[in-house]
């Protein structure tokens, strides 16, 4: 495993392979092919999306997010869980998502965190990105989701497999009533 | 400004109808604040959130934003979250350990039993006018801690918490009590807070025994999201009552359950199927329970609401969940999911991954909820919707009096504890005595009459 720094025609070409990876991901899911977008998950994914709380300067570390599997986070789950989630929208009685909200996936600020074992080799990179979900449903109900991801890829065939996505949503109180969508 | 007809008139339960204005009308809104959230009780937090000295959990009561604290003697205290000097809020983190509250607007500190410490150039700004004992933070004069919960009012008269929650002691006991029949013994593994576009009373009202509305959970019904789904079983949650009579309880105080009433004798219906030593640990527990409770293990929860806005889930999933009014139009939920302090890791980790795809903003069950306060909160706001009342008749004079459990009892799905709610929801706009708000009181015998 390296970490990875920036330089060279591999790390370069690894780069734009993973974005193109998370852009075609986003598309997906906006264009409402759920299930070829679980054919993207790992099956041992994990899927986490912290609480985040407001803590005294200084704890930030130990104390601003919930933890990955321990207690309650907005999600702590596994592919069937996200699996039942997409089955869910399909039965056209899941109100929350019927009639469907219209969603764009914004993903930037994409950078190579870690690749192991090498950019020429990859079996798996971790990727940062920041992410700004625009979510309307109905006529007048609008919700933007911004925040951070860390994805983990695991190299599959000529493609990748997300194993690993943590969301770090900018947010204390849920602005939003629901978390129907995917992200 | 619109005109609102008196309370008595918008609520006419013996003819099943409740005006929309309760769900929209600022008037209304502004009279709740008033007349019902300073007095009743309210669940402000779990003592497993403050174990230590020092240790705090902010809060909320109605719209204000309060402090549970527990001081360096052991005492619990709940303190209204705002400096006695210019109202800054004193505490601006969600939970922690302090010594004390400092104020960042001019700096006047509060210790954890709530007392004014530090007043900055004391000595040559304030000796002889302020004295420090009469400038503590505002504190509520009644405090209850029941098997860890911590509810409070802000009614020096209010009758004693045991009094004002009832008979509905023994349904609320099946959240709060080990799943082995120990009492107490529950802790908060997490929480949820999120903000939605309802009234909160719709929010309230689904909890308190509107078991009427199942089929909007139809899509979660139809693919299985339960503990034991992986086994591949459909509906939302383990069948554990299959034997029981469904039974819908209101209360004089205003509190409603939906609660089943299990036969003489039932056995254990197998659960969370695809994680055996979990099952064993509910089988365990089940007999336990049988053993140490007697007839009362006859009693199995689903949900409830405690007047006016702590709602529970009994067992699959368990929480309790309050409805904290931000405007007419706007409600900031907050959940507090429990478990057994003493459960198995194991155990603690299939409840929390269950819980979490159940229940909240991001539960598969409850966002379906959430759709339907929203639209029937904003369909509710126009002129002419305003005119046309909502429809309770359901089970009109289908109920019995304590039997088999204390309470008026219905064994057919109703809208009697609704029904029974803004009837006591009345005698708070209508600023009655406590008497009355208990149903005790010549009023409502003789409305019952």
């Amino acid at each position: 495993m390296i970490a990875a720094t920036v330089g060279g025609p591999e790390w370069f070409a690894l780069k734009h392979d993973a974005e193109e990876f998370l852009y075609m991901e986003a598309d997906l899911l906006d264009q409402r092919r759920f299930r070829e977008w679980l054919d993207l998950l790992a099956d041992d994914l994990v899927y986490f999306m912290p609480v985040r709380r407001n803590v005294k300067f200084g704890q930030h570390d130990e104390k601003e997010n919930t933890r990955q599997g321990e207690g309650i986070s907005w999600f702590d789950e596994d592919k069937w869980t996200l699996g039942k989630r997409v089955e869910q929208i399909l039965t056209g009685v899941h109100y929350a998502e019927e009639p469907l909200s219209r969603v764009t996936h914004m993903v930037s600020n994409v950078r190579l965190l870690q690749v192991t074992p090498s950019p020429t080799d990859p079996a798996e990179i971790v990727v940062g990105s920041r992410f700004l979900v625009y979510q309307n449903r109905v006529e007048y109900e609008t919700n933007m989701f911004v925040g951070r991801r860390t994805d983990t890829l695991r190299r599959h065939g000529e493609s990748w497999l997300i194993a690993r996505r943590e969301m770090i949503l900018e947010q204390n109180v849920l602005l939003a009533k629901n978390l129907s969508i995917l992200f | 400004m619109a005109t609102i007809l008196p309370i008595g008139h918008m609520i006419d339960t013996g003819r099943g109808t409740i005006g929309r204005e309760l769900f929209v009308a600022p008037e209304i809104y502004r009279q709740e604040l008033e007349k019902l959230f300073t007095r009743t009780w309210l669940f402000v937090g779990h003592e497993s959130q403050i174990p230590q000295p020092g240790d705090f959990f902010v809060s909320r009561m109605g719209e204000e934003s309060v402090i549970l604290c527990r001081d360096p003697q052991g005492s619990v205290h709940v303190f209204l979250n705002s400096c006695r000097h210019r109202g800054m809020k004193v505490c601006r983190y969600e939970s922690g350990n302090t010594s004390l509250f400092v104020c960042p607007y001019h700096s006047w500190s509060y210790t954890t039993d709530g007392r004014l410490q530090g007043v900055p150039l004391y000595r040559a700004l304030y000796e002889g006018q302020l004295n420090r004992g009469e400038w503590s933070l505002i504190e509520t004069p009644k405090l209850h801690i029941y098997k860890g919960t911590v509810w409070a009012s802000w009614d020096p008269a209010a009758p004693d918490f045991m009094t004002y929650l009832g008979d509905a002691v023994d349904h609320l006991d099946q959240v709060l009590d080990c799943r082995d029949g120990r009492p107490g013994g529950s802790e908060v593994i997490g929480i949820h807070k999120w903000i939605l576009p309802t009234n909160w009373k719709f929010a309230a009202e689904n909890f308190l025994g509107d078991t009427y509305h199942n089929p909007s959970h139809r899509s979660v019904d139809m693919i299985g999201i339960g503990p034991s789904a992986r086994a591949g079983q459909t509906g939302r949650r383990d069948n554990e009552y299959n034997a029981g009579q469904h039974i819908w309880v209101s209360f004089p105080q205003g509190h409603g359950v939906h609660s089943v009433w299990m036969p003489e004798a039932f056995d254990y219906q197998p659960s969370y199927q695809q994680y055996p030593a979990v099952d064993e640990y509910f089988r365990h527990c089940f007999h336990e329970r049988q053993k140490r409770l007697g007839d009362k293990a006859r009693i199995m929860p689903f949900t409830g609401n405690l007047f006016p806005n702590t709602s529970y889930h009994g067992r699959q999933p368990r929480g309790l969940c309050v409805w904290h009014p931000h405007s007419p139009t706007e409600t900031e939920a907050w959940r507090f999911f429990l478990v057994d302090a003493d459960a198995p890791a194991e155990v603690k980790d299939v409840l929390r991954r269950f819980y979490m795809r159940y229940s909240g903003p991001a539960g598969m069950t409850e966002q379906d909820d959430m759709e339907n306060w929203l639209y029937a909160t904003k369909s509710s706001t126009g002129t002419i919707a305003r005119r046309y009342p909502f429809n309770y008749q359901q089970s009109i004079g289908a109920f019995r009096h304590n039997d088999p459990v204390p309470g008026d009892v219905s064994v057919q799905i109703t809208e009697q504890n609704a029904r029974n709610y803004y009837d006591t929801y009345a005698r708070y706009l209508q600023g009655d005595g406590w008497d009355s708000l208990l149903g005790i009181g010549p009023s409502v015998r003789r409305a019952a009459e």
